[in-house]
């Protein structure tokens, strides 16, 4: 087919909400010397704004399902579900923005911007059906990131973080990089389909061991982006530099979608050597499953706790990779948005409590919470509940899906070991519980403030939420299960 | 039409009363609705009761919703009654009923009182979700929902720096129990395709042994963390920290019978793997004889009561191993009775003593308690199981069947009898007889606090009769083989019985040095005994700090800082970057970080390598 440089009306639907979040992007830049000063809420307000209207425009992009800009995009139901959640991720972002950039002084259009720049990134990553549109998304998502990990330039944990992260993260980018060239090489094409078909035809052996080696370069660049172990290294250490709110938006977001592609491009491209990835995934599944769990066990500090805690988590998605069914891609697809919901709670009340300049982020400075400030209290208790995966949360049913699934794969030993240290897992999350509820009230707590009206959001929401996903997953789950066929 | 889901849903609606205005609300609203709650969810059982018709041909099933819809998997919010489940929503809110009733009086003076109510009801939601589910799932949620509160409610001392920690071990080793449970939940949904109870034991004969018995052990795996079985016994003595409510509603007659309940639930699965079956009766003899040992020797009242509910539990899971479910249900019911009076009888001792629970420290009380000390007296001769007491049917119904079993496990059965009578009369004659040797006045409780206590003390005489278990669920399970001897095997186990209370009449009534000259003689063996044999000591050895120093020091030093600065310590040393900030991340250097993503690489690679070439 001709490349046809007039895009359609359709195809331009189709990319509707990468256009709203650039063009709000932009404006939020033309608008920041403006505002700045006066009303620098305005920021935030606006892109809440955008990202509303974005996910209004992913729902009628989905209307208008199929491939755009000479099959370089691909809206589907996968594509959807995964803009949809990434934009709720960016909203709740924002929400607990508000308070963080308030105390730190740090309100400016070009933070906001970021954001939006950086979840459009990651629209276009779920939604491409090219390694090179993945490529390209993922760095829209990634340079984004960087910067906004080092947002507060005078603090030098930021500054390490930023550094860390972007030098890590270009490194793993390479790797990524250089599996597309070995996959054009081998195939002469980048077009996920045409790759699928391609080794369907002519059969994976011919071109052997390239296209071996070409997967196994793409899983470390993805790998890296999930913080799946062995690539994890970086993920603690940015995760407790960065400031908080980016730290919980690097968490959930960019991981999302780089686990959708991850699905995309291994399911659907890959399917053919499934063989030869399948023991990757197992293998970095359980090593990020007990990694994560057995270091979150000894650390002190919150955001650390939970970085290792996300790692486990990023175990848990990989066990239903590692099952290769469309169950397991629903699973998949389920847990991730649980995740992100439970995560960015727990971050929300680490914002909370820490203070100017984060100096409270140690767990014993959660101390007596439970008695000043009871439904702060209870609402963390729903999110660890959640990331212990007790009945009725999202979590719990995210878990029961993905072992499931493992199961029904044949994964017995996977599903085992996965679920022996989700028992693990329990314990570092009960010990927060014991802070909150059992320990005398310490400095901090006494002289926390009440919750402003960002954060008081920033919590409610995802609780209301995981008790959704917990109580009725129905809908979620069947809108998973049927875009599930579409990557495969 | 009966609605089933009123049931749980009236707690429910209590807590969510007392748990959102409870602060705000005098302490009669509080009372009127905690207790209220419980009440009227009584008396739609009993309305149940009365009016359910024939239960076992036609069980009530509700459906309400469909919870999850995900291809062949289809699971609803299903409430079912049948005769199990009505046996059990009468414990349930029954005991819960009088133990509401007594904890406005026990709790009266506590800070946070309508967090206690609200927690309890909540308990009871949970609870009644886990007896009412029509599916494992379902079940499964109240199994959480009730250890979830239980951890509350230990832990609702907060202050007391060992009520929290017992909490915790409550929480984490039932997650040990947990895990085993959803791993039986996942295989039954590979293997059935439903968590339907009606569907899966509808399939359960055709599928295979192995498959059965993998199963079966797993949920055994689950009930021995919630019912407090060998190995993972350990958590309910130390949660006798909480209330002494608590202790008497989750940690006696409910919460921890739910593993008994579920195994029964699953008759046809286990019955159809007989050597699960045989776990099972192993497993309950162990646990009643080995915490019975241990009942023997302690001086905390609420201990011996503990050790001896852990003990009975162990009876009733032999009842249900040696194939006589109705005869460990039944002792589920009976021990509900007299379990939950001796922990509130204890409650009322300890609050008669101003809050002293060491046994050396009491003594003389039936000059001060008479009532406390009259029911508490039903109690022990129940649980003796003296005959005409509701204890005594339940026990022989278990025994005699262990004896059609294997009668090795009816000695060991008598002999753990013996021992039960033992302790439980030591403590009564520590308790009530002798001079006073505590401090201050005691006092006799309150009227709120007796009035069900003496309801219970009437249903530890007369519940055998009044619930004659087996008769109830004749036909739901296979009929127990004929035993020859049976009246010979209850004179032996009466004997037993007696034989305890005897000596424990002479060891501290009589002859009050005797006990202290045959542990000086037992020496290091009592020692052994009364430190619990130190098992907690072994986990902590064997299982806690290897996990915890493994993950500190090969997780945390080890790998993020040792193998990586190791291998590149040239170039770290040199590549690394200023600031005291940099030092305290792991090992805080990029280049060593890459070299570990690098590292990764290589091995995939060489992995996919290998991973390929076999596949082609």
């Amino acid at each position: 087919m001709p490349a046809s440089f007039a895009p359609s009306a359709a195809d331009l639907l189709r990319y509707a909400p990468e256009t709203v979040l650039t063009v709000a992007g932009t404006l939020l830049m033309v608008l920041d010397p403006l505002f700045a000063k006066k009303s620098p809420k305005l920021f935030g307000h606006l892109s809440i704004a955008a990202f509303l209207v974005a996910i209004v425009a992913a729902f009628q992009a989905n209307g208008a399902q199929g491939l755009a800009f000479s099959n370089l995009l691909i809206v589907d139901g996968f594509a959807t579900y995964f803009r949809v959640l990434v934009l709720i991720i960016g909203i709740v972002t924002v929400l607990l923005s508000y308070r963080y950039l308030d105390r730190e002084q740090a309100e400016t259009g070009e933070y906001h911007a970021l954001l939006l720049f950086s979840v459009s990134g990651q629209c276009l990553m779920v939604a491409s059906n090219d390694l090179m549109m993945v490529f390209i998304g993922l760095e829209i998502s990634s340079i984004a990131t960087y910067i906004l990990a080092g947002y507060l330039r005078d603090d030098k944990r930021n500054n390490e973080a930023a550094l860390k992260y972007f030098l890590l993260g270009s490194f793993a980018t390479a790797f990524m990089l250089y599996g597309v060239a070995l996959i054009y090489g081998a195939t002469g094409t980048t077009k996920l389909d045409e790759i699928r078909a391609a080794l369907l035809t002519r059969g994976a052996d011919a071109w052997f061991p390239m296209v071996g080696i070409a997967a196994a370069l793409m899983f470390v660049g993805l790998a890296f982006k999930v913080s799946a172990a062995p690539f994890q290294v970086w993920a603690p250490d940015v995760y407790q530099g960065a400031p908080a709110p980016v730290s919980v938006f690097m968490a959930t977001a960019p991981k999302a979608a780089a686990f959708a592609i991850f699905l995309r491009i291994f399911t659907t491209a890959f399917n053919q050597i499934a063989g030869g990835w399948e023991p990757l995934v197992w293998i970095s599944a359980l090593l990020s499953m007990t990694i994560g769990n057995f270091a979150a066990l000894t650390q002190t500090n919150l955001k650390r706790m939970l970085a290792y805690s996300s790692i486990a988590h990023a175990g848990y998605v990989l066990v239903a990779l590692a099952s290769h069914s469309d169950d397991g891609t629903a699973g998949a697809m389920f847990y991730l948005a649980a995740y992100a919901l439970m995560n960015l709670g727990a971050f929300a009340v680490v914002i909370h409590i820490s203070g100017k300049g984060e100096k409270h982020v140690r767990i014993e400075d959660l101390a007596g919470l439970a008695r000043r400030q009871p439904v702060t209290a209870a609402l963390l208790t729903v999110f660890l509940l959640s990331l212990i995966g007790v009945p009725l949360t999202g979590g719990f049913f995210g878990k029961f899906y993905i072992f499931r699934a493992a199961l029904q794969s044949n994964l017995v030993w996977l599903a085992v070991l996965g679920l022996l240290n989700s028992a693990v897992a329990a314990y570092y999350y009960l010990r927060l519980l014991v802070v909150m509820y059992m320990h005398e009230p310490g400095d901090v707590v006494e002289n926390l403030e009440p919750l402003t009206p960002g954060l008081r959001a920033a919590l409610i929401l995802p609780a209301i939420g995981i008790f959704y996903l917990g109580v009725a997953p129905g809908a979620v789950l069947s809108f998973a299960k049927l875009s599930s066929s579409f990557v495969r | 039409m009966q609605n089933l889901w009123l049931i749980p849903a009236l707690p429910f609606l209590g807590f969510l009363i007392n748990g959102i205005l409870g602060k705000k609300l005098p302490k009669m609203v509080i009372n009127a609705v905690a207790v209220g709650s419980v009440v009227l969810s009584f008396l739609l059982v009993l309305n149940i009761w009365s009016s359910g018709g024939d239960l076992a041909a036609n069980p009530i099933h509700q459906h309400y919703f469909t919870w999850i819809q995900s291809g062949e998997i289809n699971i609803g919010w299903d409430y079912a009654v049948d005769k199990l489940t009505l046996i059990m929503l009468m414990v349930v809110t029954g005991i819960g009923s009088l133990i509401h009733v007594y904890a406005t009086g026990y709790m009266a003076h506590e800070e946070g009182y309508y967090r206690f109510f609200a927690y309890l009801n909540l308990f009871m939601f949970f609870m009644l979700n886990l007896v009412l589910g029509g599916n494992y799932l379902l079940l499964f949620v109240g199994w959480e929902g009730v250890g979830l509160c239980s951890y509350l409610l230990i832990g609702f001392y907060f202050v007391k720096k060992s009520a929290s920690t017992a909490g915790n071990k409550a929480f984490i080793v039932n997650r040990i129990g947990d895990f085993g449970f959803s791993l039986a939940m996942f295989l039954i949904v590979v293997n059935f395709g439903t968590l339907d109870f009606t569907k899966v034991f509808a399939a359960a004969p055709g599928k295979s042994t192995e498959t059965l018995t993998a199963i079966a052990l797993l949920l055994l795996l689950g009930a021995t963390g919630k019912s407090a079985q060998i190995p993972l016994y350990v958590w309910l003595p130390d949660a006798m920290e909480g209330p002494t409510p608590v202790s008497a509603l989750i940690h006696a007659a409910t919460m921890v019978t739910a593993g008994v309940y579920m195994c029964t639930r699953s008759a046809v699965i286990f019955t159809h793997a007989p050597i699960a079956m045989d776990t099972v009766a192993i497993v309950g003899l162990a646990t009643a004889v080995f915490a019975a040992t241990i009942g023997l020797t302690q001086y905390d009242i609420k201990k011996v009561f503990a050790y001896s509910t852990v003990s009975q539990l162990g009876y009733m899971f032999l009842g249900v191993g040696v194939g006589a479910f109705s005869a460990g249900v039944w002792h589920l019911v009976t021990h509900a009775f007299f379990k939950a009076l001796l922990f509130l009888g204890a409650g009322s001792v300890i609050h008669a003593c101003h809050h002293e629970q060491d046994m050396r420290h009491m003594g003389g009380l039936r000059k001060y308690t008479p009532v406390t000390m009259a029911v508490l007296a039903c109690a022990s001769l129940a649980i003796a199981g003296v005959p005409g007491t509701s204890g005594f049917f339940s026990k022989d119904a278990i025994l005699t069947a262990a004896y059609g079993h294997a009668p090795w496990m009816f000695w060991v059965g008598v002999v753990t009898a013996g021992m039960t009578a033992f302790y439980v009369w030591r403590a009564f004659w520590m308790t009530f007889w002798g001079e006073y040797r505590g401090h201050g006045h005691p006092h006799e409780s309150p009227w709120s606090m007796l009035a069900p206590l003496v309801v219970l003390a009437f249903l530890s005489i007369a519940g055998g009769f009044l619930f004659n278990v087996p008769k109830i669920l004749e036909g739901m399970f296979p009929a127990a083989e004929e035993v020859p001897g049976e009246s010979m095997l209850m004179g032996i186990s009466i004997a037993a019985g007696l034989a305890g209370i005897a000596i424990s009449y002479y060891m501290y009534v009589v002859n009050p040095k005797l006990p202290q000259r045959i542990s000086d003689g037992l020496g290091g063996i009592y020692r052994l005994v009364y430190d619990k044999y130190r098992i907690d000591e072994l986990y902590d050895a064997t299982v806690v700090n290897p996990v915890i120093t493994g993950s500190r020091s090969l997780l945390w030093k080890v790998m993020d800082q040792g193998v990586i600065d190791g291998a590149v310590n040239g170039v770290g040393s040199e590549a690394q970057l200023a600031g005291g900030w940099l030092k305290m991340l792991q090992s805080g250097n990029i280049r060593s970080y890459a070299t570990w993503v690098v590292l990764g690489a290589v091995c995939l690679l060489i992995l996919i390598g290998v991973a390929e070439g076999v596949t082609r």
